[in-house]
């Protein structure tokens, strides 16, 4: 593997890593759209959709790309991070008192915490689809894992269901930061759009994440 | 007001520093913390003690000298000023005071709470000017710049150069300062011809000298002096990708 | 010494400049880089010297005592800086600003010297643009500018209220292209502490490392010397902690002469005294003056009942202010010359009007100018000098009129230079505020920065050039020579001396103790037996300092206290100078204000007869050190005239 990123300049990773993460945004609506399926009683709309991003040709290139943006994502934000933990080699006695945003100080911890689910999330479902591993429910006629039983299933177990929330509230925080730092990082801000930027930014990062919760809150009542 | 202060003390850059404690009573609320240091020395001058070393010199919030961290903030409890313009009546009698130097990979302590910023110095040698030698300038008139651009530049180009971006940052980043120079001269006609080079080069010095990067946090607009926007961040990122790829 | 020769040029006034730069010698491109120039100072006149000097291709090695060179105290000026560009169209030109500067320095400035800085002033201002410097513009994207005292038109340019610090980033900038090409060698917290001179040139420094404590020897074929103003003899004063006179009182011992120290001004709008911890003056820029009006209460009673905070400014009726300066001053009104403007306040606190709590304050109030124009627009123009008012005092300047008075601001008098800036040891140049050459007995606002600029980009890169032209056969000389030894042991043994008193008091303490002195004998109003009295307090309390100064800590280490005690050595022997220089001229002019020479009006009395010169002081050494020596000033082109600003 060629780490040449490595020696790319502070502002190329961030630019690298807002790109990312945008398009991990955008892969997060889309994900939603087919993830809201699961609140129809009709199986075959989630797994029709879940069947054609398993099959489609496009669709596999695009989840290389995907892969690929969550492990340089990933990848960048942490070669940052140990940077930035290295820049201030004596710690200051009393923590820094400066009046900011709360959460914008926790991104690797909430990063970290997203990365845990998402692998905890690609071992339920993408292993199975690998064959990986053995469907805790029989699969479709078609031989395809039946995900739509298999979500449900999940669910069913409230110990995964507090988890996912959990998560996903813990995601909804990496966003509500990302999407305004992303846009300063690419360099745009200005006085005349910011205040839509940060609007969209804390709509997307409540409505999407809200979006997702739904669905088990959908099957407890 | 009586104070109690907790104050960094180190002899050299390479001896082990500590925190001192000092008591000082009766100080006027209308004093400036500088001058309520300087109290300070006069009394361990008496007792023949070395006075705390702290860089300072205009005091009046211009040369970016003075540099204190004082409980948990560059340039103590008040905002849009320089530690020798904060005045003790921002504290509380009886209050207990804690004085760090600056921190930062690239700002290493030489005495006290006095810290060597040459790594400023270093980023702007890179690039930090506008490579015309003295005579034969066309008239000053000769090319117009907007009022919102000039006003816009000098937004910028306030920075003293102090560090409390850096000191404030979780990363210790210089963001705020190199996107500061780079701001007011990228937004005049007299810095275009330049503006890439600048920007990369700078940026590169910024990188090498150990400098943490940014995460958006915007402590340092909270902090700064000046009140320099974060937005010459972001100028100086459109900046440095067009650099890159422009 | 010999007859002092300012060799001004032959011809006309307008051509004399020209026929300079026509006629002197240069140094040819390959031999720049094997002539060394030290430059101490990185102010505006130190930094552009540099910087310049750099372009040419001299090898230059530039000193300061801050950690950067950006921090020089040129960087506290706010106003502006004055150019004849006649860009409002309002009848300026190098001839008025010419006439301006002299007539404000009420005729104790050279002609020659004078008219060279209005010349170059327009191309200082071209410079500085091209540099990227932020001038304030007008809607059409031309340069604006402001009015300042002692002109009748508007040839001010200003970057808001912080103009110095963009010159002198301006400045600091063309210096760090230089340093990254290694013309230039920067080295900071270095402060000088010794000449060396060689077979009567000067020929380099010594410089104390402030981090280490040692003391460095530096060669140079030429030495240039820009280190500011001397004004903290006062001790309170606009200028910075760091601002000392050690550099110029140095060169003086080894025979520079020092011209009319006594020439300092005072500046009268800065915020007052509030208490005996004061460590220093803040100013409120002069530009304030265009939009504020000053007055004092017209009634005792009234200053009284503000002294005691029993009435606010705001309740006294328009009838019963007295707006002090358009009632004496109609014609030039809030905007006379800063002396005038200084004994007019002192006059009405003298007299009982004052306000504030010590009752030496004045009003400077922006009523009727936020009404007139609205607060928007006042907030533009001075938002950051109300924000540091506001800061400093815990008061609004928008709701309640400024306090202010006037306090020690600049120093006119400096080392003796000739019109090519040379001193009177050859090789030896003195620039910017550190000279004595353009201002006379007082400065008009916002031609200092004029002046140190023009000292560093536009004269000195030419004129040193006429000496070293001669020195290109001059190999670069070792620094173990026995002139160098000599002069790092005379440091080194001034330096153990202070360590050694091991006394009782601070260095703070004589510092403030000598302040007091002189601003009450030396200070604003001066008279026969205050000076002589102020000479002998001086002797004083420099032999108590010899005797009883404490300076903890070790001599080979960074200490702060060995630092001030070595400014605070030299300044209590300048005091003394400066009070002898106020006792011999028996006149009154400028910022110098004899209370025996005074009209019945309490104007400036001059004596153009007998005091028409620069007084040159030469350090002879002994019991009595200080020897006159007189350039006559010749006035060609102007009419010497009183100076009437009604
Ligand atoms: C508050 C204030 C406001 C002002 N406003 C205006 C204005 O609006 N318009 C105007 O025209 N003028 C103004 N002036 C005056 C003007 O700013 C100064 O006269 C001018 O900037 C002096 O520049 P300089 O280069 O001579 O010295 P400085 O800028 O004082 O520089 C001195 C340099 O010498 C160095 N130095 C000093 N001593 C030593 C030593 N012993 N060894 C080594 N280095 C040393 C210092 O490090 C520094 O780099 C103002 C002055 C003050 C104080
Ligand atoms: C669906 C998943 C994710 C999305 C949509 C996402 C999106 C984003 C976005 C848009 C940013 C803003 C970039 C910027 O500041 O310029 C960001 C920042 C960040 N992300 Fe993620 N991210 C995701 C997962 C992760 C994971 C798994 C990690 C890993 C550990 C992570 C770590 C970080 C860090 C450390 C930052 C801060 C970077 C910085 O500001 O310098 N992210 N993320
Ligand atoms: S001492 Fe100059 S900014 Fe504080």
């Amino acid at each position: 593997m060629n780490f040449s990123f490595l020696r790319f300049s502070s502002i190329t990773k961030k630019i690298w890593m807002s790109l990312l993460g945008l398009f991990l945004m955008v892969f997060l609506i889309l994900h939603l759209g087919i993830n809201l399926c699961l609140l129809r009683k009709d199986p075959t709309w989630f797994n029709d959709a879940a069947y054609f991003m398993g099959t489609n040709y496009v669709i596999k290139v695009f989840e290389v790309i995907l892969f690929g943006g969550f492990i340089f994502h990933i990848l960048v934000g942490i070669i940052l991070q140990l940077r930035n933990w290295r820049s201030r080699p004596v710690r200051y006695k009393i923590n820094p008192r400066t009046d900011t945003p709360f959460f914008t100080k926790y991104m690797i911890y909430t990063g970290a915490v997203v990365f845990i689910f998402l692998v905890i999330h690609l071992m339920n479902f993408y292993f199975i689809k690998l064959g990986w591993k053995e469907s805790p429910v029989p699969s479709l006629p078609n031989g395809h894992p039946d995900f739509y039983v298999v979500a449900r299933w999940l669910f069913s177990q409230p110990f995964y269901t507090v988890l996912y929330i959990v998560f996903i509230i813990v995601l909804g925080v990496h966003l509500y930061h990302s999407f305004r730092a992303a846009f300063q990082s690419l360099g745009l801000n200005h006085k005349s759009y910011n205040s839509s930027i940060e609007t969209f930014g804390i709509v997307y990062s409540i409505v999407i994440p809200l979006g997702y919760i739904l669905i088990p809150i959908y099957y407890l009542i | 007001m009586d104070f109690t202060l907790k104050i960094w003390r180190q002899k050299n850059a390479k001896a082990k520093g500590k925190f001192v404690t000092y008591n000082l009573k009766d100080v006027s609320s209308n004093c400036s913390f500088l001058e309520m240091l300087d109290i300070l020395n006069e009394q361990l001058v008496h007792q023949n003690e070395e006075p705390v070393v702290f860089d300072t010199d205009c005091r009046e919030g211009i040369c970016g000298l003075c540099s204190l961290y004082i409980n948990g903030r560059p340039h103590g409890p008040d905002d849009a000023i320089t530690t020798c313009q904060l005045h003790m009546r921002k504290f509380k009698d009886g209050d207990i005071i804690v004085v760090e130097p600056w921190r930062a990979r690239p700002f290493p302590v030489i005495k006290d709470l006095m810290v060597d910023r040459t790594a400023f110095d270093a980023i702007i040698q890179e690039g930090g000017f506008i490579s015309v030698n003295t005579g034969g300038a066309p008239d000053a008139n000769a090319i117009i710049i907007p009022k919102e651009a000039a006003e816009l530049s000098m937004d910028a180009a306030a920075c003293i150069g102090c560090g409390a971006c850096v000191a404030a940052c979780k990363n210790a980043s210089a963001m705020l300062f190199v996107s500061a120079k780079v701001s007011h001269f990228a937004l005049l006609p007299q810095g275009k011809p330049e503006a890439k080079e600048r920007v990369r080069k700078m940026v590169a010095k910024m990188d090498e000298l150990g400098f943490g990067n940014c995460t958006n946090t915007f402590a340092c607009e909270v902090e700064c002096p000046k009140l320099i926007s974060v937005s010459t961040i972001a100028r100086m990122n459109r900046e440095f990708l067009w650099a890159k790829i422009g | 010494m010999t007859e002092l020769n300012a060799k001004i040029p032959e011809g006309p006034l307008a051509e004399k400049w020209a026929n300079y730069k026509a006629h002197q010698n240069l140094v040819n491109p390959t031999n720049k880089r094997k002539l060394d120039v030290i430059v101490v100072g990185t102010g505006l006149a130190g930094a552009s010297a540099a910087a310049s000097l750099g372009e040419l291709g001299f090898t230059v090695k530039n000193f300061c005592y801050q950690d950067s060179p950006r921090r020089a105290h040129s960087i506290a000026a706010q106003g502006g800086i004055n150019a004849a560009k006649n860009y409002q169209n309002d009848g300026d030109s190098i001839y008025r600003l010419f006439y301006d500067t002299i007539k404000g320095g009420d005729y104790r400035s050279r002609e020659g010297n004078v008219y060279r800085l209005a010349e170059v002033s327009n191309e200082i201002i071209d410079h500085c643009v091209a540099q990227g410097v932020p001038f304030a513009r007008e809607y059409s994207g031309l340069l604006d500018n402001r009015s300042f005292g002692g002109a009748l038109v508007s040839r001010t340019f200003y970057a808001r209220g912080q103009t110095g610090q963009q010159l002198l980033l301006g400045a600091y900038s063309a210096l760090s292209r230089q340093i990254k090409l290694g013309t230039v060698k920067l080295y900071n917290r270095h402060e000088m502490i010794e000449l060396v001179v060689i077979d009567g040139k000067a020929r380099g420094i010594i410089a104390r490392d402030l981090i280490t404590g040692k003391l460095e020897r530096y060669f140079g074929h030429a030495v240039v010397i820009a280190t500011g103003g001397y004004g903290n003899v006062f001790y309170l004063s606009t200028n910075a902690m760091g601002s000392n006179a050690s550099a110029i009182w140095q060169i003086f011992k080894k025979g520079a002469m020092f011209a009319n120290p006594c020439f300092t001004q005072i500046h009268p709008t800065c915020i007052p005294v509030h208490g005996d911890y004061q460590s220093k003056l803040t100013l409120m820029s002069e530009s304030l003056r265009n939009d504020g009006r000053i007055w004092v209460p017209k009634n005792k009673e009234d200053a009284e009942k503000l002294r005691k905070k029993q009435i606010r400014a705001k309740e006294i009726k328009e009838e019963d202010r007295d707006y002090y300066l358009e009632r004496r001053y109609p014609a030039y009104g809030n905007l006379v010359p800063r002396d005038v403007a200084s004994r007019a306040a002192k006059e009405r606190c003298d007299a009982g009007y004052g306000v504030g709590e010590s009752g030496f304050a004045v009003y400077l109030d922006f009523e009727e100018s936020i009404g007139r124009l609205g607060k928007y627009v006042i907030e533009e123009r001075y938002g950051n000098l109300f924000q540091m008012y506001e800061k400093i005092v815990n008061e609004n300047p928008y709701e309640n009129p400024m306090m202010i008075y006037p306090a020690v601001h600049y120093t006119m008098g400096g080392i003796w230079v000739d019109y090519e800036l040379m001193t009177t040891i050859p090789g030896l140049y003195c620039l910017g505020e550190a000279n004595f050459s353009d201002h006379g007995a007082n400065r008009l606002g916002a031609s200092a920065l004029m002046q140190g600029l023009a000292d560093g980009y536009f004269v000195l890169p030419y004129t040193i050039q006429n000496f070293l032209s001669n020195e290109i056969r001059v190999p670069r000389m070792s620094t173990d020579r026995p002139e160098f030894e000599e002069a790092e042991k005379s440091a080194g043994d001034r330096l153990s001396k202070l360590m050694r008193i091991k006394g009782n008091k601070s260095v703070d303490h004589f510092h403030k103790e000598l302040g007091k002195i002189m601003w009450e004998y030396v200070g604003m109003g001066r008279n026969e037996p205050g000076l002589t009295k102020a000479i002998n307090l001086i002797r004083i309390l420099r032999d108590d300092f010899w005797k009883d100064l404490r300076i903890p800590g070790n001599l080979d280490e960074m200490n702060i206290e060995l630092e001030k005690a070595n400014r605070v050595a030299d300044f209590l022997e300048l005091a003394e100078l400066l009070a002898l220089d106020a006792l011999e001229r028996k006149e009154s002019c400028g910022g110098h204000l004899r209370e025996e020479y005074q009209t019945p009006e309490g104007e400036c009395l001059r004596n153009d007869k007998d005091y028409m010169y620069v007084a040159a002081w030469e350090y002879t050494g002994g019991n009595n050190p200080y020897k006159m020596h007189k350039e006559e000033l010749k006035y060609e082109e102007i009419e010497v005239k009183q100076r009437i600003y009604k």
